[in-house]
C-alpha cells in the first residue's frame, strides 16, 4: 500500500480468512472502502455479507487476516470499539427503540447528561428537532420529537437510523439490507438517505441482493461468492444489465465471465 | 400552536389521565357512599401507614416490568431480610448495623436473581419460582416459625426517621413513598440510568447495537429490586415492632396489581411511576373502603378483579398493536 492510496482509503480487509470450525465462511478477502465511496455488497444468500459486516463491527473476529482503518492497522473487538472507530450499522428491524420517543431513539446510548446523570432533555429535544427539519426535512407537523417511533413507516425509521449516524459524524455506515419489506416510495426514501451519505462526504457499504435498488447510489459493487470476492467493480464500467446477467451467469457457473 | 402543544402533552400522558380518572371514579364512590369516613382524616392516616409497603415495592417492580421481566421472588426476601434485621438487632443492639445487613442481604439476593437470569439465562418468572421458595423455605429453617420482638428500636431514631409519626399525624412511611415516588420517576424520566431500561425493555437488540450493555441494566434493576425489598421488610418490621416470619405473604399480587393497573406494559420497554403509585394508593384503599361501604368483605377480592380488568383493558385499547 503506498501513500497515496492511504489519504483516499478508510477501510482495506486484507486476506481475511473467517471459519467457524470446519466451515470456512470466508477466503482470502480483500475489501475496501474509500473515502467518501458507497460500495454496494451483493451476494447470494450464504455468500458471506453478513459474516464480512459483523467482522467489521466487531461482532466477529476475523480467523487470520489484517485490518486497516484510516491508514492504521487495528483490531475490531467489539461493537463498542467500531463505534468509537465511526462505524455505524443500520439494521431493518434493529434500528430504533418502537414505544420510545424520537428524542429517545436520536440520543439512544450518547445520552447528554449533566455531572449526576440526568438527561438534558430540553437540550436532546432542540437537537432532534433541527434534526428533522432541517437534515431529514420533515415538515409536517404530525412528527413531532416527542411522537413514538412506532408511528413512523419503516423508511422513515430506516431514515433516523440514517440520520443519527451522521449527527453522531460516523465515517461508515453500514446499510444492512435496509429496504427488505419495504413498499416502493418509502425505499425511494431510503435511497434518498444514501445520497445524503455521498454529500456530506461520508462513505458506506450498501449490502442487499436486489441490483436494481443499489445500482443507482452506489459508486462500486463488490460481488460475493461463496466466501470469496468474485468481483469488485466500477459502476462506471459496468451497465445495470451487464450486472445483472453476470450475477446471474455467476449463480448458475460459479464464475463471473 | 401553543394549543397544538398543550393537546400533543395530553396525548403522551394519557395513560396517567386515565389511571388518575380510575382513581377519581374509586373515591367519589368512597366519598358518596360513606361521607362520615371519607371525610375524616383517620382514614387517611390509616391508608398512609399501610399502603406504603406495597407502594415502594411497586415502584421498584415497575423498572422489572419495564425490562419485560418479573420478580416472584420478593415476599420471600422480604421475609428473610426481616429475619436478618430483627436478629442482628436482637443480637447487637445497634439498629444501624441490623439495616446495614438487612440492606446486605437485599443486594445479596438481587445479585443471587440476576446470576440466575442474565448470567445464566433462566426466564424471571421461573428463576424467581425458585428464590422465592428458596427463601421462604429459608425463613422458615432459620426462624423455626418463631417471630422476633422488636420494642426496643422504638427509642431509636432510626425508628422514628423509618415510621415515626411526624407532629403525631403523618406516618414517616407516607413521606418515604412520596419521595421515592418522585425520586423514581425523575430516574425513569429523566436519568439516563432510565431512559437505559426502557431501550432494554422495548428493543435489546437496538440497545446492545446503540452500546448500551443489557447485562449490566438487568443486574442494576434486580438489584435494585433487592435494595428496595430490604427497606420496605425494615418499615414493615418496625411498624408493628414484631418480625413474623410469614411475613411478605399477600405482598406478591398487590404488588403486581398496582404496577399493572398503573398502565406499565407486561411486554417491557413503556411504563409510568405516577401510575403505579396511583396504582398502590387505588389498590390499597379498596379493602377499607368497601367494608366502609357497608358490604361484606367477601366482595373485596371481585372489586379489585374487576378494577384491574377494567385498567387493563383501557390500557389494551388505547395502545395500537404493532404492525
Amino acid at each position: 500500500m503506498n501513500h497515496r492510496q492511504d489519504e483516499v482509503e478508510l477501510l482495506r480487509l486484507k486476506n481475511i480468512y473467517k471459519s467457524f470450525g470446519e466451515v470456512k465462511v470466508l477466503r482470502d478477502i480483500d475489501f475496501h472502502v474509500g473515502k467518501n465511496e458507497i460500495v454496494g455488497l451483493v451476494g447470494d444468500n450464504g455468500a458471506g455479507k453478513s459474516t464480512l459486516i459483523k467482522i467489521i463491527t466487531g461482532v466477529h473476529l476475523p480467523t487470520a487476516g489484517d485490518i486497516y482503518y484510516k491508514g492504521e492497522r487495528i483490531t475490531i473487538h467489539s461493537v463498542k470499539r467500531s463505534r468509537e472507530l465511526g462505524i455505524e450499522t443500520v439494521y431493518q428491524e434493529r434500528a430504533l427503540a418502537d414505544q420510545q420517543s424520537m428524542w429517545r431513539n436520536l440520543f439512544a446510548g450518547r445520552e447528554v447528561v449533566d455531572a449526576l446523570g440526568f438527561l438534558k432533555v430540553k437540550e436532546e429535544m432542540a437537537q432532534t428537532e433541527r434534526l428533522l427539519r432541517e437534515q431529514m426535512g420533515y415538515t409536517s407537523e404530525a412528527v413531532t420529537v416527542e411522537s413514538d417511533v412506532k408511528y413512523l413507516s419503516g423508511g422513515e425509521k430506516q431514515g433516523i437510523a440514517i440520520s443519527r449516524a451522521l449527527f453522531f459524524n460516523a465515517d461508515l455506515i453500514i446499510l444492512d439490507e435496509p429496504t427488505t419489506g419495504l413498499s416502493l416510495s418509502e425505499t425511494q426514501k431510503v435511497l434518498d438517505m444514501v445520497t445524503t451519505i455521498k454529500r456530506m462526504g461520508k462513505s458506506a457499504i450498501f449490502i442487499s441482493h436486489n441490483i436494481y435498488y443499489v445500482y443507482p447510489v452506489v459508486d462500486r459493487f463488490v460481488i460475493l461468492d461463496r466466501g470469496k470476492i468474485a468481483g469488485d467493480i466500477l459502476k462506471k464500467d459496468i451497465t445495470q444489465e451487464d450486472l445483472v446477467s453476470r450475477m446471474l451467469h455467476l449463480a448458475k457457473t460459479g464464475t463471473l465471465t | 400552536m401553543k394549543k397544538r402543544d398543550y393537546r400533543l402533552m395530553l396525548k403522551g400522558l394519557k395513560l396517567e389521565i386515565s389511571i388518575f380518572i380510575v382513581f377519581i371514579i374509586v373515591y367519589g364512590v368512597f366519598l358518596i357512599g360513606n361521607p362520615r369516613v371519607f371525610t375524616n382524616y383517620d382514614i387517611y392516616y390509616s391508608f398512609m401507614s399501610t399502603i406504603p409497603f406495597t407502594g415502594i415495592l411497586a415502584l421498584a417492580m415497575t423498572f422489572v416490568v419495564i425490562l419485560g421481566e418479573i420478580d416472584l421472588s420478593f415476599p420471600s426476601v422480604l421475609a428473610f431480610c426481616g429475619w436478618i434485621f430483627g436478629t442482628v438487632f436482637v443480637i447487637s443492639k445497634n439498629i444501624w448495623l441490623a439495616a446495614l445487613c438487612c440492606f446486605s442481604t437485599g443486594i445479596a439476593a438481587g445479585f443471587l436473581n440476576s446470576l440466575l437470569i442474565v448470567k445464566i439465562g433462566i426466564p424471571s418468572i421461573v428463576a424467581t419460582i425458585g428464590t422465592q421458595f428458596f427463601f421462604r423455605g429459608l425463613v422458615n429453617v432459620v426462624a423455626q416459625g418463631n417471630g422476633i420482638a422488636l420494642v426496643d428500636a422504638k427509642t431509636t431514631i432510626f425508628y422514628n426517621l423509618c415510621v415515626g409519626r411526624i407532629g403525631d399525624e403523618v406516618p414517616a412511611q407516607a413521606v418515604w413513598f412520596l419521595v421515592l415516588g418522585i425520586g423514581f420517576w425523575l430516574l425513569l424520566k429523566r436519568h439516563k440510568f432510565g431512559s437505559h431500561v426502557l431501550f432494554v425493555g422495548d428493543n435489546k437488540d437496538s440497545a446492545r447495537m446503540m452500546g448500551i450493555n443489557n447485562d449490566m441494566i438487568k443486574t442494576v434493576v434486580f438489584v435494585l429490586m433487592g435494595v428496595i425489598t430490604a427497606f420496605v421488610s425494615i418499615l414493615s418490621n418496625l411498624e408493628v415492632t414484631y418480625f413474623y416470619p410469614n411475613q411478605g405473604q399477600g405482598y406478591l399480587l398487590t404488588t403486581l396489581a398496582a404496577v399493572f393497573i398503573g398502565g406499565t406494559s407486561v411486554f417491557g420497554g413503556m411504563g409510568s411511576m405516577f401510575g403505579t403509585f396511583i396504582g398502590a394508593l387505588i389498590i390499597g384503599s379498596l379493602e377499607a373502603g368497601i367494608i366502609a361501604l357497608g358490604m361484606s368483605g367477601f366482595w373485596i377480592q371481585l372489586i379489585y378483579g374487576a378494577i384491574i380488568m377494567v385498567s387493563v383493558t383501557i390500557y389494551a385499547v388505547m395502545q395500537p398493536k404493532k404492525g
